[in-house]
């Protein structure tokens, strides 16, 4: 790795910075700020994963416990059911939005007179803060005097004191997905019209000579067509359901009991609440190993993406 | 984008087709702006109007909810109030009425403030150390530069809560726990990865031949950096700033984590906007309007670059 090799005239101009020594020092900040916020912070998590250190409780002497965490971690039925908490919640959310969404990017590529600012009103959702849309719902969502349940119970002619979205057992699981079918299918929306816009006229052309039937065209041009970023949308928003934290901590704060306790609610529980630092950093760890193979992944997709 | 329009084409629909999506838009449009309008309505009524049953879209003009959000109230004695000069101002008499005396200022105008600070701190800062890594990854050639710029955006993906355990501690042994300081350089932190990958995406679009025109005309590489790329990215970084000042603007769980006074933020602090007898609804739906009008107006400006913000700069249109 020796200097750049630039024109010899240009760095002597440079007073002695080369191009390298420029990029270098541009790149330095970004990269030790994130090594002293993200990556220390994550070593430090790694070794205490293997201790029983309790953070409340720090003038007590911890010790090293080897994979003791980890063990007990993978064998807790709490765990699991937190784990199938979330997979259902990420399940449910995401077909719902991709339904929704890859249907309005439909018609919204249909380009009706208005539909740009019907589109911007529709990516309101997505623009706001979980934490508030999750204390917003809640009212919406009250039993007899929230809106939501006043208009179900009108359109479906029962009482809107019937039924409670966020206390319920039966309904509370739904209750995070409808809210965050809500906020998110917007997303969704947006990157398959995106898709849609990238399929260049004249393959549709080509198919109407060949007499393609509007349903055949769907399904060998427009779908695997849009599918890179179908893929791209679905990605994120797994990843970012999977660690889905301050929406579902508003909305239900996971109950009732532990119902809608997803993977990031049982960890703040017990890192913040329990004060159990050692077991819940090996949860952290294991919580960041699948959202960076995710991550991985959205990368790859996003790298394809791009080179359309 | 736009195609040709051509008789019966399969590229342009018909114009029954068009009013039939029209229509199912728009009717999902208001659909779902609803909530939305139903908390600005909210935030305008008067406590009781606000759980009437059935819910009630008209209702009595009533600031109360505002006054609530930036004062605390105590209620007196009827002799206490008797003796009171007359009321002045709207929220004052609000007050009164419900045999109440404004006691004081909330935290509310604090917390905002938090809100800026951190936001406005956060977003300088992501946006200064971005765009000069973007121009750097942009430009130069890097000794692994893919997996750096990979390392920078997995970053992104981190758990907040995952990360919130070390920074708490960390945080406790510098003594920032609880600091505009130590919010703003997690913000930061948070951000740079957004602002690195926009950003390149931008830089990437000026053509380079401005600075080496620059370059060849004496400038040295800083100066023509300065002088021919800044200007040109400046509508890109204009957007990704939006881009990272609506995340600090949003973010709760590392606010709820780690603030809990002199810093914190105002999405941990409106659901705790708490009134007389249980939660006062149209104080909490005043805050969060005021909270929320900021963001509609950003989403409008930055409409056309939402695609690039929500897909790290990856798609264009």
């Amino acid at each position: 790795m020796a200097m750049t090799p630039a024109k010899p005239s240009t760095t002597s101009r440079l007073g002695g910075m080369s191009d390298r020594a420029i990029a270098w020092l541009f790149i330095a900040p970004t990269v030790t700020l994130l090594l002293a916020i993200n990556i220390f912070p994550l070593l430090w998590t790694m070794y205490m994963s293997f201790t029983n250190y309790k953070a409340n409780m720090g003038w007590l002497r911890y010790r090293v416990v080897g994979t003791d965490n980890y063990v007990d971690l993978l064998t807790d039925p709490d765990i699991w059911a937190a784990m199938q908490t979330t997979a259902r919640f990420v399940f449910w959310s995401i077909l719902f939005e991709v339904l929704i969404g890859f249907g309005l990017a439909l018609l919204i590529n249909r380009k009706f007179r208005g539909h740009s600012l019907w589109t911007t009103v529709i990516l309101l959702p997505m623009m706001l803060s979980p934490a508030v849309v999750g204390n917003f719902w809640t009212f919406l969502l009250q039993p007899q005097i929230g809106l939501f349940n006043y208009i179900v119970g009108w359109v479906g002619g029962i009482d809107p004191g019937s039924f409670q979205m966020i206390g319920d057992v039966q309904l509370a699981p739904w209750t995070i997905v409808l809210v965050d079918t809500w906020m998110w299918t917007p997303y969704v929306m947006l990157i398959c019209l995106a898709g849609l816009r990238s399929i260049p006229d004249s393959i549709y052309e080509a198919a109407e000579v060949d007499r393609a039937s509007a349903w055949r065209r769907f399904w060998s041009i427009t779908l695997p067509m849009v599918m890179p970023f179908l893929m791209l949308a679905i990605l994120f928003r797994a990843i970012e359901n999977f660690k889905m934290f301050d929406m579902v901590n508003l909305l239900t704060n996971g109950g009732p009991g532990s119902l809608t306790e997803t993977v990031s609610i049982t960890l703040k529980r017990a890192a913040f609440e329990k004060w159990q630092t050692g077991w819940s950093s090996a949860l952290a760890i294991i919580l960041f190993l699948t959202v960076f193979g995710a991550a991985n992944i959205y990368v790859k997709v996003l790298n394809k993406v791009k080179q359309r | 984008m736009s195609a040709p329009a051509t008789a019966h084409s399969v590229v342009e629909a018909s114009d029954r087709a068009k009013w039939i999506s029209g229509a199912i838009v728009a009717a999902y449009a208001l659909l779902t702006i609803t909530p939305l309008l139903w908390i600005f309505l909210t935030s305008f009524k008067t406590p009781s109007d606000s759980i009437a049953y059935p819910p009630k879209v008209v209702s009595e003009l009533s600031l109360e909810g505002y006054c609530n959000l930036f004062t605390i109230r105590s209620r007196q004695t009827p002799e206490y109030m008797a003796s009171l000069p007359p009321a002045t101002g709207y929220c004052d008499k609000a007050a009164r009425e419900r045999e109440m005396v404004i006691a004081g200022p909330s935290k509310t105008p604090g917390r905002l403030m938090n809100s800026l600070i951190i936001g406005f701190g956060s977003t300088f800062l992501a946006v200064f150390l971005g765009t000069l890594a973007a121009y750097a990854f942009s430009r130069f050639k890097i000794w692994l530069k893919d997996d750096l710029m990979f390392f920078i955006l997995s970053t992104r993906f981190m758990p907040p809560i995952a990360v919130a355990i070390p920074v708490y501690l960390m945080y406790r042994q510098l003594g920032m726990t609880d600091t505009h300081l130590g919010m703003i350089l997690l913000y930061t932190a948070v951000n740079v990865s957004l602002a690195v990958w926009l950003l390149k995406g931008f830089i990437d679009e000026i053509p380079r031949e401005y600075e080496e025109a620059a370059l060849v005309d004496g400038y040295t590489r800083l100066q023509a950096f300065v002088k021919t790329v800044l200007p040109q990215a400046a509508t890109g970084i204009a957007a990704t700033a939006v881009f990272c000042l609506i995340f600090a603007w949003n973010e709760y769980a590392f606010a709820v984590l780690l603030t809990s006074g002199v810093a914190q933020t105002m999405p941990p602090f409106i659901p705790f906007i708490i009134g007389e007898g249980g939660q006062d609804w149209p104080a909490v739906a005043a805050g969060t309007t005021l909270f929320i009008i900021p963001i509609v107006f950003f989403t409008v400006l930055l409409r056309k670059h939402l695609l690039r913000g929500i897909t790290f700069g990856a798609v264009r249109k």
